[in-house]
């Protein structure tokens, strides 16, 4: 077998186990999709090309709320920052590569293809090995994820018909975030941020044009580093004087 | 705007985000002001969402045990924060809905 070939299967193999976090996502996706009224063709769309989970699972309420699409596209751009941050992450080691190859592996870089492809050429470097198939290994577990997705957002659509709003399947939202976010407060700004942002959403839920979620996020962020300049502060002035 | 019009959209965002250094010539690091804003772009951007449909489900503020929705989750908070397991989290916090607004519809405990 070529390296590329073995590259591309031993990275579909890595996203495995996180699999098991994507098919239930996107089935919710789908089923949510489906509840709020939104074509099915225009939601498997969004899971094609967009594809990234958090941000179709925010669109989904806003779109069938009838917010306007500004608001749609301006909740997209400051849910995806992070996604810059992985861009900075990765950029170093596909530095080698052609433009097309750079485009398709930043198409596929979702938080769960970041985090197995980051690893790898973090292996990589770790046993100075030469990174030099290691693309193949970012598209073997990148379209592994999109795949998977795709199949089970159209699962979703499919059962979406079926499931009465009784069942409140739109809290699994809630709840998965609550699943994501938990993990990240290991520390005092990161709870700082996640306070803030919560208080300020509850607080600017009148504002018009849903803007409550942009003004949260924001004040979240600055909050968050705030607390953690004061941190930084404490341990610089407890270094200087023992 | 249409909703191909704001699949589009939301495409070009995010695929923009994604390509943003990837796609830059030659070796950029990102300033550290920037780097440290963005490690909190994740928690607040969650707790956004989830604070109004948990404190405010229907359209009043409702931090009592009557709001089961709060009620779930917390209990979802507790099982993420054991187990970090998203399906745990998920399982436990419709659960606990589930039985809360089956024992309020009947009147309550």
């Amino acid at each position: 077998m070529s390296p590329a070939r073995t590259e591309l299967l031993a990275g579909a193999r890595a996203v495995g186990p996180l699999l098991l976090g994507v098919v239930p996502f996107g089935l919710i996706y789908g089923v949510l999709a489906r509840g709020a009224g939104i074509a099915a063709t225009a939601a498997q769309a969004m899971s094609a090309v967009v594809f990234a989970g958090s941000a179709q699972f925010v669109a989904v309420p806003l779109l069938g709320g009838g917010a306007p699409g500004t608001i749609v596209l301006l909740t997209t751009l400051v849910l995806n920052l992070r996604h810059v941050l992985y861009s900075a992450s990765m950029a170093p080691h596909l530095q080698p590569l052609g433009p097309a190859w750079k485009r398709l592996l930043a198409f596929l870089l979702t938080d769960e293809a970041y985090a197995v492809t980051i690893l790898r050429y973090q292996r990589d470097r770790a046993e100075a090995r030469a990174a030099t198939s290691t693309h193949w290994y970012a598209l073997g577990a990148g379209l592994t994820l999109w795949v998977v997705w795709q199949a089970s957002t159209a699962a979703g659509l499919y059962l979406g018909a079926q499931v009465p709003p009784s069942w409140s399947l739109e809290f699994t939202l809630a709840l998965t975030f609550i699943a994501l976010v938990v993990p990240m407060l290991s520390d005092a700004a990161g709870v700082t941020a996640a306070v803030t942002a919560g208080a300020v959403a509850v607080l600017g839920l009148g504002l018009p044009l849903k803007l409550g979620l942009v003004a949260a996020a924001l004040s979240g962020i600055a909050a968050g580093m705030m607390a953690e300049a004061r941190v930084s502060g404490r341990a610089a002035s407890r270094s200087i004087t023992p | 705007m249409s909703p191909w019009g704001l699949v589009a959209g939301m495409a070009a965002i995010t695929f923009g985000l994604r390509l943003s250094i990837i796609g830059l010539p030659g070796r950029f690091g990102l300033p550290p002001l920037v780097r440290r804003a963005l490690r909190f772009v994740p928690p607040a951007v969650f707790s956004a969402i989830i604070a109004p449909d948990v404190l405010v489900p229907d359209g009043t503020l409702a931090v009592s045990l009557g709001n089961a929705r709060l009620a779930a989750a917390v209990c979802a908070a507790l099982v993420a924060w054991r187990t970090r397991n998203v399906l745990a989290t998920i399982a436990t916090g419709m659960a606990t809905l589930w039985l809360l607004q089956a024992l309020l519809a009947r009147g309550g405990p």
